[in-house]
């Protein structure tokens, strides 16, 4: 799970209240009837509700007005547990989703028309095509791109991830959210789509709402409840011809009460919840899915597609040792690295300075302002990396520092007719069969030394690829390095393979090959470029930042932006799916006990024989009856966390896992109605 | 340990060592590669083909083999019902016996095509020769047809995506030449040289040691017997079936026609592993079957040899065990371990009287034809396995965190309501069957159907309905059953228990062949394991228990308890 989550307890006291009167409410036959195993159910509570009218009229064959009425009323309860079910899983996605929604409230919007005259609408008026801008402290009314200038933005509201984030016209990270603010800088943004009907609106209205489609899996499992519930109307009806043959009256009661015990209620009234719950926490973890589909389709993944940097590797490249050339001392290389990359903005050039203070050597520079363009270094003049040169470095009074790939430093030594010294050759090459990036530095157009940069593995991520590939999962890593570093780097995150080299073409390449041979995959993207993959893939995850044709082609969003979270999307889905069958296997392994319970019990008084039956030794025929439907109604509140929760899933292989769930939900399920009906009939005849 | 119990052992493990390497030559047939006996037959083929215009290289889809598997049968139904309503016109009665009442021919021809075998009437009088030999034909037809249907299976389970499944008359011809053919001469073969009649002589007279005059009913029985017993029919040439002393003389013929029983439903489950190169698969399905076939056997062998408790306290002893209903030469454990072979595979032939089985061993009968999937009849036992199977799948393939498949394909809706369907249909049947028939009787409690009031005549009417809906045939007996009711009633159950459960599976088989296959990896649900196979075990005896055990509680059960 991530480490953002946030952790609401599963029973708040508004959240209960208002599923209380969603339970109700449930109770209307037309709502009910989607799912047959509880509207079965509550046509057996009006019968009973019609036998206690006609045993108040005077009827006395069907026993007490007392017993009956407890029949009628655990029946209810039983239903209004189920529908109870539903509701806070509801709620609570709905909750989730107001959370969200409250960032996208009515903020003004500075338009922007094409003769450059600002106006002030409200968000709400926006429409898709709108221009507007936003400056320090405005919040971004709308979705949308932005068409001119760079800005820092906090995305908390949304992320709840506090560090703020940049973002900028042109390429991947064009995107912004609205409900976000701005907090440095200026931006012009062009609307993408109408408040409210935003991408993310759609996917937050799916969570919340009450008619969403049945998902594949679930219409399935439905037709199988269904086909038990169907075994038992059979087993039931035919009962009343046995008992007429066998002399054996049995009343109206016992005979719901066995249907009801016996029919899946467990399951049939916490499937939609755990569903619910599904996507539920699939939003908790910061994803908002367009179908349950997906999810469940996450849980079923054979191959998932992951960005190298960022994903596999800590952003990006790190400097982590210098080697000086022949004749020169390591403190002059540091000193010469460090100025040249005083000025560079990349996190390779950082990262640089950041190495050369672990090993003692401090530029004044970098404890004072970096507003202070001239470095406390006078005279001094920046050259930046150009594409021609492919160098960048700097200009002082007498010397002149460059750093670059090594076929351009040795270009411009060779031009100044110095020779590139053997051993820094040398030293290039092992650098790169380790994986790592060789950057040549040179001073006055002799070569000063080698800096190594190396791709840092994320710590535990390795962990993670195991974890994954017990799942059955296999892991692919995407790169733009060359073959050779791309397979040192597949191997060192234990990867099993890797695209070098890769265009985004590649990308849809592989997946198209990994589907055709049967496969389900997914990726992780946020370009345009990336838009049909991401549309290709099985699961396609765009990230928040990302373009809206991104976050369009694919059927989840991540607003984390955080590229692992594939690897949690998967297990959110593998846990859906346990859940639902597990809780299955133990409604159906419940239903043993309850014939022990409920059968000697019909045929008591007729047939004493089968008195041998009642193995749990029921005090009587009534009592057997009420425990049996009363831990049929209790478990299924009982289970109701479990069903939010979802079962927990330990990628320990299948067959293991399978051997773990039917030992517990299976032997379980077995055992535990035997010890709770017991426990029940104990408590009835001490209170009777 | 007692003889009875070790020759029960040893019948078994020989039907074992028998049923591995059938279970490879079935697998070469099916598989179209070369066999030892392609020399004999490859000529007969095609001279079959070249008869009928069957292309034999022609790939059916799913669809297209029910199709010709249903056609045929509508042809011999016909066939049957003129056969059986002008015998007494026909040539080959000697005995003069007369023709079939409409009903009681509707009854057999359908319970001889649907490879079911109930039987209404006693053979020796109320069948001509012509009659017995077109039953004897209809027991090679029905049970070829259940082997293409389980060949055609086969061929959807295979690793690919394809939607042709093979040639279903190719199949439906090489089971009945390649496979039953063989297996019934030598059996016949076996059973002539240990007395049992093969001529079409009428009856024969000798003088008993009384010194009167006996006619003895004989007639081409061994050959009809072998396939009686080989194709799972159990449709006996003499009204008392495997009983009769000339259809099962000794101990040494009772130990082939046992072992002839399950061979080969039990070939049929190793040739799948062969056929698809899962050999793992094949022996947890095994395993399973055996298990619960276990179940039921080992304490039926255990009742029968210990006797009724209501008779010990009479004073009579019962060290044989309980021999009411039982020959004398099988003794009570050999006769238990037909009872439950021939209800666990749907065979329904008998060697002692079911009706007199302790109530609890007449449970276990019950509960095999229940099942009806522990080793089960000519492929269809497969098929119904496949049922179960798949149910299994879909619940323990989401307890591993997938969307269940197996065998590389999913399994979504459209599989699973025709899965429900099918599993439905048999509870459905026999539940419903019983249920009229026991408002019959309360109606009118003076039709003389019942021979035992109470629990026992409870037992008989659901056992009757259980075996014409397993397509098993044997009876408790004891039921007065040639009347119009009884006649039709299971008529149609017969059909309908037949060809849907034929239909069914082989639809799922189908549509999934059509879809896209899976490679496996660490994350799948292996079927071939020891936990999957607990896991079908676990939910064929929990859905069947959940389905029949009210209805074994106001029978066998209550009896039980009452007696014991």
């Amino acid at each position: 799970m991530s480490p953002r989550e946030r952790k609401t307890p599963l029973f708040q006291r508004a959240l209960v209240n208002e599923a209380l009167k969603q339970s109700i409410i449930k109770l209307n036959p037309r709502i009910l009837v989607k799912n047959p195993v509880m509207f079965t159910v509550e046509i057996g509570t009006a019968v009973m509700l019609v036998v206690c009218i006609w045993v108040l009229a005077g009827e006395n064959s069907q026993g007490s007005f007392a017993y009956n009425f407890t029949i009628f009323l655990i029946l209810l309860l039983t239903v209004l547990f189920a529908n109870f079910a539903e509701a806070i899983a509801e709620v609570r996605g709905k909750a989730q989703a107001d959370s969200l929604r409250k960032t996208r409230e009515e903020t003004p919007a500075k338009v922007i028309d094409n003769n450059g005259i600002i106006t002030t609408r409200s968000s709400s008026q926006l429409k898709k095509g709108d221009v507007f801008i936003c400056e320090v402290g405005d919040t971004i009314p709308a979705d949308g791109e932005i068409i001119e200038g760079i800005a820092t933005i906090d995305e908390s509201a949304i992320t709840g991830e506090s560090a703020p984030v940049i973002r900028e016209s042109g390429g991947d990270k064009s995107s912004v959210t609205g409900g976000t603010k701005v907090l440095s800088d200026r931006i012009k943004v062009i609307v993408t789509s109408k408040p409210g009907e935003s991408f993310l609106d759609k996917m937050i209205s799916l969570v919340e709402n009450a008619s969403r489609q049945k998902t594949p899996n679930e219409t399935a499992l439905t037709i199988l409840l269904a086909g038990f519930t169907l075994i038992f109307i059979i087993v039931c009806l035919t009962l009343q011809p046995f008992s007429l043959y066998a002399n054996t009256p049995i009343t109206i009661a016992a005979f719901i009460s066995l249907f009801v015990c016996l029919i899946p209620t467990t399951i049939g009234g916490l499937l939609s919840a755990i569903g619910i719950a599904g996507m539920d926490r699939a939003l908790r973890a910061n994803v908002i899915t367009k179908s349950g589909k997906a999810v469940e389709t996450a849980g079923d993944l054979d191959t998932i597609l992951l960005d190298k940097t960022g994903t596999i590797t800590i952003g990006n490249r790190k400097a982590t040792n210098f080697y000086p050339a022949e004749g020169i001392s390591e403190d002059d290389l540091i000193e010469c690295a460090t100025i040249a990359s005083l000025a560079d903005e990349t996190p390779e050039g950082k990262s640089i300075i950041e190495l050369a203070a672990i090993r003692g050597f401090r530029h004044p520079a970098t404890l004072g302002s970096t507003a202070d363009l001239t470095l406390g270094l006078p005279q001094s003049r920046i050259i930046k990396f150009s594409a021609e040169t492919r160098t960048s470095g700097i200009d002082l009074e007498d010397r002149s520092i460059r750093k670059g790939a090594y076929d351009a430093i040795k270009k411009l030594v060779e031009k100044a007719n110095n020779t590139f010294p053997a051993d820094i050759r040398n030293i290039v090459e092992k650098i790169s069969s380790n994986g790592g990036t060789p950057l040549v530095v040179s001073q006055n157009n002799k070569v000063a030394g080698a800096i190594e940069l190396q791709d840092i593995v994320k710590p535990g991520i390795r962990e993670r690829f195991e974890r994954l590939r017990k799942m059955g999962v296999k892991t692919v890593m995407v790169t733009g390095d060359n073959p050779l570093t791309a397979k040192y780097i597949a191997e060192k995150a234990g990867v099993d393979d890797f695209i070098a080299e890769a265009k985004p073409e590649d990308k849809m390449e592989y997946i198209k090959k990994e589907q055709a041979s049967g496969k389900l995959v997914a990726m992780m993207g946020d370009g345009t470029n990336d838009a049909p993959a991401l549309a290709q893939a099985d699961v396609g995850v765009a990230m928040n930042s990302g373009t809206a044709a991104a976050k369009e082609a694919g059927n989840m969003v991540d607003l984390d932006n955080d590229p692992t979270k594939l690897i949690e999307v998967v297990e959110i889905g593998k846990q859906l799916l346990m859940t639902r069958g597990t809780l299955t296997t133990f409604s159906i392994a419940n239903d043993v006990a309850k014939y022990f319970a409920i059968v000697p019990a019909l045929f008591i008084t007729s047939i004493p024989a089968l008195q041998s039956m009642n193995i749990m030794r029921l005090n009587s025929p009534q009592s057997a009856i009420l425990s049996a439907i009363i831990f049929n109604a209790i478990i299924i509140p009982l289970l109701i966390p479990l069903a939010l929760r979802g079962v927990s899933y330990k990628p320990i292989g299948a067959a293991a896992l399978l051997r773990r769930n039917l030992l517990i939900y299976g032997l379980g399920g077995i055992i535990v109605p035997f010890l709770g009906i017991k426990l029940i009939d104990v408590l009835i005849s001490t209170i009777l | 340990m007692n003889t009875e119990v070790i020759s029960v052992i040893l019948i078994l493990l020989v039907t074992l060592a028998l049923a591995i390497p059938l279970g490879k030559y079935i697998a070469r047939v099916y598989a179209g590669e070369s066999t030892f006996l392609d020399v004999v037959f490859n000529p007969i083929e095609k001279l079959f083909y070249k008869f009928s215009r069957i292309d034999s290289a022609q790939q059916m889809t799913w669809k297209q083999h029910l199709v010709a598997l249903l056609t045929i049968n509508i042809v011999w139904f016909f066939l049957g019902m003129l056969v059986l309503m002008n015998q007494g016109r026909l040539p080959l009665n000697p005995d003069g016996n007369a023709s079939m009442s409409p009903d009681l021919a509707f009854n057999t021809t359908i319970s001889f095509i649907t490879n079911t075998n109930l039987q209404h009437y006693s053979g020796e009088s109320a069948l001509s020769y012509f009659g017995q030999l077109t039953l004897m034909f209809y027991q090679f037809v029905s049970a070829g047809a259940g082997m293409a249907v389980a060949a055609v299976l086969f061929s959807a389970l295979r690793e690919r995506t394809s939607d042709k499944l093979g040639n279903f008359y190719e199949y439906f011809l090489k089971s009945c030449t390649r496979i039953l053919l063989p297996i019934s001469f030598i059996v016949a073969v076996i059973l002539v040289f240990s007395g049992t009649p093969m001529t079409f002589e009428g009856k024969d007279t000798i003088t008993s040691l009384q010194g009167e005059t006996v006619q003895v009913s004989r007639g081409p029985a061994a050959a009809m017997i072998a396939i009686k017993q080989v194709g799972t029919n159990g449709g006996g040439y003499f009204g008392v079936n495997s009983a009769h002393p000339l259809e099962n003389p000794d101990f040494i013929t009772n130990s082939v026609e046992t072992i002839t029983i399950p061979l080969i439903s039990i070939a049929l489950v190793f040739a799948l592993g062969y056929y698809l190169k899962r050999k793992k698969l094949a022996w947890m399905i095994f395993a399973v079957m055996t298990v619960g076939f276990l179940v039921c056997l080992i304490p039926t062998i255990y009742l029968e040899m210990n006797g009724n408790p209501a008779i010990s306290r009479m004073g009579i002893d019962q060290t044989t065990g309980s021999m009411e209903g039982k020959e004398v030469r099988f003794g009570s454990a050999a006769s238990a371990l037909w009872a439950i072979l021939t209800t666990c595979t749907s065979n329904g032939s008998v060697n002692s009287m079911h009706d007199s089985l302790t109530p609890l061993s007449g449970m276990f009968t019950m509960l095999g034809m229940q099942i009806n999937a522990f080793y089960g009849g000519k492929g269809v036992g497969l098929l119904n396995f496949y049922i179960f199977i798949i149910i299994a799948v879909f619940i323990s393939g989401l307890m591993v965190g997938r969307t269940p498949e197996f065998l590389g394909k999913k399994i979504e809706v459209r599989e699973m309501k025709i899965a429900m369907l099918v599993f439905l249909l048999h509870p459905f049947l026999i539940l419903g069957g019983t249920a009229m028939s026991s408002y019959l009787i309360y109606l009118h409690p003076d039709y003389a159907w019942l021979n035992n009031p109470g629990y026992h005549g409870f037992s008989e009417m659901l056992y009757e309905y259980t075996s014409a809906s397993a397509n098993n045939g044997s009876g408790f007996e004891g039921l007065g059953d040639n009347t119009p009711w009884w006649n039709i009633s299971c008529g149609i159950i017969m059909l309908l228990a037949r060809f849907i459960p034929i239909i069914g599976p082989i639809a799922i088989a189908g549509i999934l062949a059509e879809k896209k296959y899976i490679p496996e990896s660490a994350g799948t649900l292996k079927a071939d394991t020891a936990t999957f196979g607990v896991m079908v075990l676990a939910v064929i005896a929990i859905l069947v228990a959940l389905s029949f055990f009210t209805a074994l509680a106001l029978g066998p059960i209550a009896e039980y308890f009452s007696i014991a």
